[in-house]
């Protein structure tokens, strides 16, 4: 345990920063330029386990878990809305015979 | 210290092939890897109960749920609807705007002091299940409430509906 706290010394709180910044980008556009439903949802996924290591960073920085009980919420959370969320795809799927986001714009004006 | 950056360098690579990828199922698997790598992130944080339970909840239980609706759908790369070219040069130049702008939100190109752990036994199972069971039982009731929720909703979402005539 010790070389693990050695290897973590050093490391900026602003590269951490930096890296979680580019992970949610990169879930950002993978929200807008894919359009199976599927892929959409693997892209929250990833949004969200960039501000958990994030919450987690700073947790750790400040000497307070408050942050890091925060991060299993989030967790528990993230395991609801995946299993209903796969619910309505399979739904929506039985109906409409495709994954495609474009087949869901009914509701558009 | 290198660590941190080869497994930086490895989850954005990861997360970037997760998205751009053609065929779903791979997507999938490039979604392990990066759920992996920040496992080894939340370990370098030296956070060992997240490290756990992330590996165990997102790898074992999201990640296979994904993967058994994806082949009860029987997706395939010959099936997979893709954007245009255009749009997604602008989605790709809108995530870029994304990050500027958050990178002058957090101003993280000023100097700031290399992290440091205050206390290192915060992390571990002993002492988050003391702060677990004092002062956030509440709120861990109450997920366990919603888990139940989200449990009942997905089955009923999910059960075939009977013909109606």
């Amino acid at each position: 345990m010790e070389t693990v706290v050695q290897q973590l010394q050093g490391v900026p709180i602003n590269h951490y920063l930096i890296f979680c910044t580019i992970i949610f980008a990169i879930g950002v556009v993978g929200v807008l330029i894919r359009r199976n439903v599927i892929i959409i949802m693997m892209s929250i996924e990833l949004m969200l386990n960039a501000v958990n290591l994030l919450l987690a960073a700073f947790s750790v920085q400040h000497g307070d878990s408050s942050g890091q009980v925060f991060v299993f919420f989030i967790m528990a959370l993230a395991a609801a809305e995946v299993a209903v969320g796969l619910a309505i795809i399979i739904m929506v799927y039985r109906n409409t015979k495709s994954v495609d986001i474009d087949s869901l714009n009914k509701l558009r004006w | 210290m290198t660590v941190f950056y080869l497994v930086a360098f490895l989850s954005i690579f990861f997360a970037l092939m997760t998205i751009f990828t053609k065929n779903p199922v791979h997507s999938v698997l490039y979604l392990v890897i990066t759920f992996f790598t920040f496992t080894v992130h939340y370990i370098l944080l030296n956070a060992q109960f997240l490290a756990v339970v992330n590996f165990i909840v997102y790898m074992g239980a999201i990640m296979v749920l994904f993967l058994f609706v994806l082949m009860l759908l029987n997706l395939n790369k010959d099936t997979e609807p893709m954007k245009s070219n255009l749009v997604k040069f602008m989605g790709v130049i809108a995530g870029c705007c994304l990050v500027v702008t958050f990178f002058g939100v957090y101003r993280v190109f000023e100097i700031s002091n290399p992290l440091t752990v205050v206390n290192p036994e915060i992390g571990l199972v002993k002492n988050l299940g003391k702060v677990l069971f004092n002062e956030f039982l509440l709120p861990f009731e109450l997920s366990s409430l919603l888990l139940l929720t989200a449990m009942i909703g997905a089955i009923l979402l999910a059960k075939k509906e009977p013909k109606q005539i």
